[in-house]
């Protein structure tokens, strides 16, 4: 679904190279976690795939079900599927949570030539996701993610997710700033929209989360390369001696 | 002092092609403004208040000519009901307009009572556009005073459910046109008046206020629409006690608009809120000039000016609060922003704060900014194409302004009018 071949990134401000030759893909189906220590690039590469500015691709290619990621606008990568859960969301004081929602959903399906949805069905469809994911009307109603605590502002990265049924998600640290609880509660939610045809690039520091969304195959991601793959029980190892035996054992 | 040579020959210039108006009672009000005008002189860019906006297109002899868009009347009001007051360059248009009647309220033309000459609006004409000179002289009101063609009287005395709508239409792409709106409202009145449509090719326009101890002043506008119109208004109101005064103006298009508001807090615990949106393009040039006072014990005034500008537009925000010594408990609130949507427009804002009681809360703000890049990528993110996502974040940007607007229903109709401009902005 998701192939990444050999991808280099440099910041575009300075001349500095953040991905040096990054190959990963994800398969439909299936759940692929990324953990590696601060600085080794995961975050870039989530950026990288949903098109934020300032960064430079230097070489490489990253394509979705035969789509080059790379050509396109961020809002074009939304259309043809990809969704990225912010590890910061963004808080956007004046725009309403549901029009903020509603704009999006359509704008994805008029890009996608089909029919808008009309503001009844969306109303009963997000009402109806909102209520597994613990929102409340209230939180429909304010400014996005103006004023939600930080597992709120998580669950409302996960009902967009839910609204606009991607193809391809990207969980960038989506259990940083969690609880518990609230980890659980995410962790259902991203479950619940576990599917055949949708992958899953969980980024994330703990094994924690990965108790909760399991994984089928996790990545050791360090300077900038993928540098170890294996199965669930690598996300144990690091959980238990940190990153240095497998950064050692790969150098 | 005698007045300078260049403001002489501006003054006699454009004295000379006023019409001489028929006068009546207001005769000793307009003799009155016209000598405080001698004095004074029009304005020019070396006045402390025009230093920002130059005035020299509104001082002119002659109006510049404005292409007549002809737009059919944006419907403001929704189903609300509304009586209507139409003027078509200037001129009363009995036919368009309906019946000056209504519960609650005295409704007269300027220029159609003159010889009453026991009028209730006799006392009042010019009376607060004088109070207004002082400290800051506004010599285009003083113009306006003297020679005003025609304008509404509205005496309120009880609370007026009908909202009072004053269209204005423009058909002849050269009206020069000077109007004088009179509101008197007695004790526990309220009105809503709406104004909205283009005025003219230039327009003077005046509006004195006087709100009674617990009435209520609600008052929406639109201007705009024929991009090449100038214009210039003046609010001048007195609050008494308790009363309420709120004014919410939203401006889409005018190469040249100055809005000039005088309001003065008379009487304790009155509440009066100023607020204003603009969106320009291109040749467009904007100025809020607001002068509150505060004179009374435990008063409450908010400014909220918001404003985007692109391709060269310009923006202009003079605000001051003056706090007279003994107007203890006031609570003071300014703030001007702006939205620029590229490197050639400009906001130029000035901030004045002048107090002289001890027991006081005053604030203000003003801030310049663009497009904040990391909502603008979120809704991208998200599938929401950029013009999009610019046009939800410019609304959200005006969002607080709007937000003054008591009515929900205009409240709302005004949000239509700025999605729709956006949307023909985007085209």
């Amino acid at each position: 679904m998701l192939e990444i071949k050999d991808l280099h990134v440099s910041l575009e401000e300075e001349d500095k190279q953040i991905l040096k030759g990054v190959n990963l893909t994800v398969e439909a189906g299936k759940v692929h976690a990324i953990m590696g220590p601060n600085g080794s690039g995961k975050s870039t590469l989530s950026y990288v795939l949903s098109g934020k500015d300032g960064y430079e691709v230097t070489g490489g290619s990253a394509v979705l079900d035969s789509v080059d990621l790379l050509e396109m606008d961020p809002e074009e990568r939304a259309a043809a599927g990809l969704f990225l859960a912010f590890q910061y969301p963004v808080e956007i004081p004046g725009v309403g949570n549901m029009t903020f929602l509603r704009t999006a959903v359509n704008a994805q399906r008029k890009a996608r030539g089909e029919e808008e949805m009309s503001a009844a069905e969306f109303l009963k469809l997000v009402r109806a996701k909102a209520k597994t994911l613990k929102i409340d009307a209230d939180m429909l109603k304010r400014p996005v993610n103006v004023g939600f605590s930080g597992g709120e502002k998580k669950r409302n990265e996960i009902l967009q997710m839910a609204m606009l049924e991607p193809k391809m998600c990207i969980l960038d640290e989506t259990d940083s700033g969690l609880d518990v609880d609230a980890m659980k509660l995410v962790a259902e939610g991203v479950n619940a929209l576990r599917d055949e045809g949708r992958g899953f690039l969980v980024i994330t520091h703990y094994q924690r989360l990965l108790d909760h969304i399991k994984p089928d195959v996790v990545h050791i991601m360090a300077n900038g390369r993928i540098v170890k793959t294996g199965g669930p029980e690598l996300a144990l190892e690091v959980e238990n001696n940190g990153y240095s035996d497998i950064l050692a054992e790969v150098a | 002092m005698a007045l300078p040579q260049v403001k002489l020959g501006a003054l006699e210039a454009r004295l000379s092609r006023m019409q001489p108006i028929d006068t009546g009672w207001s005769a000793s009000a307009r003799a009155a403004a016209l000598n405080t005008l001698n004095a004074m002189g029009l304005p020019d860019r070396r006045d402390e208040y025009w230093k920002y906006t130059n005035p020299a297109a509104l001082v002119a002899p002659e109006a510049a000519p404005a292409q007549v868009l002809g737009l059919p009347e944006a419907a403001l009001c929704g189903d609300l009901e509304r009586l209507k007051i139409v003027f078509v360059d200037g001129v009363f248009d009995p036919e368009a307009s309906d019946d000056l009647i209504g519960s609650g309220v005295q409704i007269d033309r300027l220029a159609a009572c003159q010889d009453l000459d026991l009028h209730w609006a006799k006392p009042v004409y010019g009376s607060l556009e004088a109070q207004g000179q002082v400290p800051v002289e506004r010599p285009l009101a003083a113009l306006n005073t003297a020679f005003a063609s025609d304008g509404v009287l509205i005496h309120v005395t009880a609370a007026v459910k009908p909202i009072l709508n004053i269209v204005y239409r423009h058909e002849n792409p050269l009206s020069d046109v000077m109007l004088h709106h009179l509101i008197k409202l007695e004790p526990n009145a309220s009105l809503t008046l709406v104004e909205n449509g283009p005025i003219a090719a230039r327009s003077n326009l005046v509006m004195e206020v006087e709100v009674a101890d617990q009435a209520q002043f609600h008052h929406i506008r639109a201007q705009g629409r024929d991009h090449e119109q100038r214009c210039c208004s003046s609010i001048f109101a007195s609050l008494g006690r308790e009363s309420v005064f709120k004014s919410f103006t939203l401006t889409v298009n005018g190469v040249l608009t100055r809005n000039d508001c005088v309001l003065s807090l008379k009487g304790d615990d009155a509440v009066a809120h100023v607020a204003g949106a603009c969106v320009g393009d291109g040749a467009f040039h904007h100025d809020d000039t607001v002068f509150i006072t505060h004179d009374a014990v435990n008063c409450e005034s908010r400014q909220v000016f918001k404003k985007v500008l692109r391709n060269g537009a310009v923006g202009v925000f003079q605000g001051k609060i003056l706090v007279k010594p003994g107007a203890q408990k006031t609570d003071g609130y300014q703030i001007s922003q702006s939205l620029l949507l590229d490197e050639d427009s400009q906001f130029l804002a000035k901030p004045e704060l002048e107090i002289y009681a001890d027991d006081v809360i005053c604030s203000h703000g003003s801030t310049s900014g663009a497009i904040d890049e990391d909502g603008l990528f979120y809704l991208r993110s998200r599938g929401v194409p950029t013009p999009l996502a610019v046009d939800m974040l410019t609304l959200a940007f005006l969002a607080e302004a709007l937000d003054e607007i008591d009515n929900d229903i205009l409240s709302a109709t005004m949000l239509e009018q700025l999605e729709a401009w956006l949307a023909r902005w985007r085209s």
